[in-house]
């Protein structure tokens, strides 16, 4: 590793302020941070930790039924504390190991937006809203492509909301060697509508399979999907799996995250 | 640099850490404390486990100056005074729980930290658990014999050693 500072600021106006400093960067649970700086691929003079900012972790759920969790949050508590929303608990409860569970952040997860992550398909699938220091950014508008958001420079995420579906399931295809996701397919219904999203599939990171999402609004059942596949074009090809195989297995794990659902 | 204040097995130790001190750095090289160890650096192998506040972590994958006011607790902090070993310990020695030792350590706080969660976990749990540690010697099997003994199950049926 470069040499850096590490600050520990207690509150997020702090943590910005901090963020503001040439060359900064926050860290989050440190599971993919700490890594690539090992690997001398990222450069900052200050470290911003997050995680002793209070306001940050939790919990809680709105007024209108959705399910707020603090940016800060670990994959560990999640997968414990989000029994209203099994699907997600679930999700959480799959990442990496016990470890990178205790350590891992939501919004470390969500400001990376690794295309094998699972919490951009959980955020995607749920319709969430990523709450930043600054504004609320809806997930449709948040993946923008590999590696890849809508954040600023320096902008935070304090806090995920995730409207919390009447039924849901994630499934994950594991990558045995890192437990990433190969493929992982959240599927979420709805009152208004089923929304189904794919992570580690494509070259541009987590999506929607709108096709999937349409069979499923009129019956949502693992049959409705019967005949539908993904073309190979535009899906990862790496010595994991090619790129037919992974259009194969998001039909399969779609189908398998309804079943689990129903 | 920066002075770093921790409880490490019990005992309140300080110590200066640069910014990018990894938690493992600072027991090993500051507090001497070798018994954790270092496999691959790439939050992989689980070598490096420690409990952090109860919680089981990767001190490689951790800086020094996060443990600031935290309550650590490495496998040299497992045994009671007199040297009688902890359960799991115990279990890993009487059930034949590791060939070289590398990965033991992590493999003790790990298990202590998964019995502590599920005292009477099954053999799947166990697995389960320590999908984060990684062991070149034994194939796992007396790893997880040993765990499954040192929860008080009977482990009889499993396979013979
Ligand atoms: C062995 C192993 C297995 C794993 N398996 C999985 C898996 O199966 N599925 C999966 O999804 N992930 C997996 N991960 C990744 C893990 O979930 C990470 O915790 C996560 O990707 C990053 O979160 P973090 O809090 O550790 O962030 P960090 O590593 O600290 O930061 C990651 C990036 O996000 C930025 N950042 C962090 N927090 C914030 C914030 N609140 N606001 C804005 N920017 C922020 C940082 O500046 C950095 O650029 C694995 C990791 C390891 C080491
Ligand atoms: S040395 Fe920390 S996980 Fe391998
Ligand atoms: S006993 Fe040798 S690595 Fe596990």
């Amino acid at each position: 590793m470069y040499a850096f500072d590490l600050e520990r600021p207690a509150t997020v106006a702090d943590a910005v302020t901090a963020l503001g400093a040439d060359e900064a960067q926050a860290l989050g649970g440190g599971q993919t941070l700490i890594p690539t700086l090992k690997q001398r691929l990222a450069s900052p003079s200050v470290l911003v930790s997050l995680s002793g900012i209070a306001e940050m972790t939790g919990i809680c759920t709105r007024d209108d039924g959705s399910l707020a969790i603090g940016g800060g949050t670990t994959h560990a508590a999640v997968a414990v504390g989000a029994d209203v929303f099994p699907g997600l608990a679930g999700l959480a409860a799959g990442i990496g190991d016990p470890a990178v569970r205790n350590r891992g952040t939501v919004g470390g997860s969500l400001a990376n937006n690794d295309p094998s992550a699972c919490y951009p398909a959980g955020a995607l699938a749920s319709g969430a809203t990523i709450v930043t220091n600054a504004r609320e950014i809806p997930a449709d508008d948040y993946f923008q492509g590999l590696f890849t958001t809508a954040l600023e420079e320096g902008e935070v995420v304090t806090e995920v909301r995730f409207p919390v579906p009447e039924a849901s399931a994630y499934m994950k295809f594991e990558q045995p060697a890192s437990r990433f996701a190969l493929v992982g397919v959240f599927v979420a219904k709805h009152a208004d509508g089923v929304r189904v999203a794919v992570t580690g599939a494509s070259e541009n990171g987590v999506f929607r399979w709108s096709e999937a999402e349409a069979a499923l609004n009129d019956s949502f059942t693992a049959d409705a999907l019967n005949g539908l596949s993904l073309p190979a074009e535009g899906m990862i090809n790496d010595l994991h799996g090619s790129d037919a195989y992974r259009a194969h297995i998001t039909a399969v794990m779609t189908k398998r995250a309804v079943t689990a659902a129903c | 640099m920066t002075k770093v204040t921790m409880t490490v097995n019990g005992a309140s130790v300080s110590g200066e850490a640069a910014g990018n001190t990894l938690l493992v750095e600072f027991l090993r090289e500051e507090l001497r404390l070798t018994g954790t160890h270092v496999g691959c650096d790439t939050s992989q192998c689980g070598a490096c486990s420690v409990h952090v506040d109860g919680k089981l972590v990767k001190s490689c994958t951790m800086f020094a100056a996060e443990a600031d006011g935290t309550d650590v607790i490495t496998i040299e902090g497992e045994a009671a005074e007199d040297g009688t070993l902890s359960t799991v310990q115990q279990a890993f020695q009487d059930h034949h729980g590791l060939q070289c030792g590398f990965c033991t350590p992590g493999m003790v706080m790990a298990a202590t930290a998964l019995l502590k969660e599920n005292p009477k976990p099954s053999e799947a749990e166990v697995r389960h658990y320590l999908e984060g540690n990684i062991c070149r010697c034994t194939g796992y099997h007396n790893i997880v014999k040993s765990i499954m003994a040192a929860s008080g199950q009977n482990v009889e049926p499993m396979a013979a050693e």
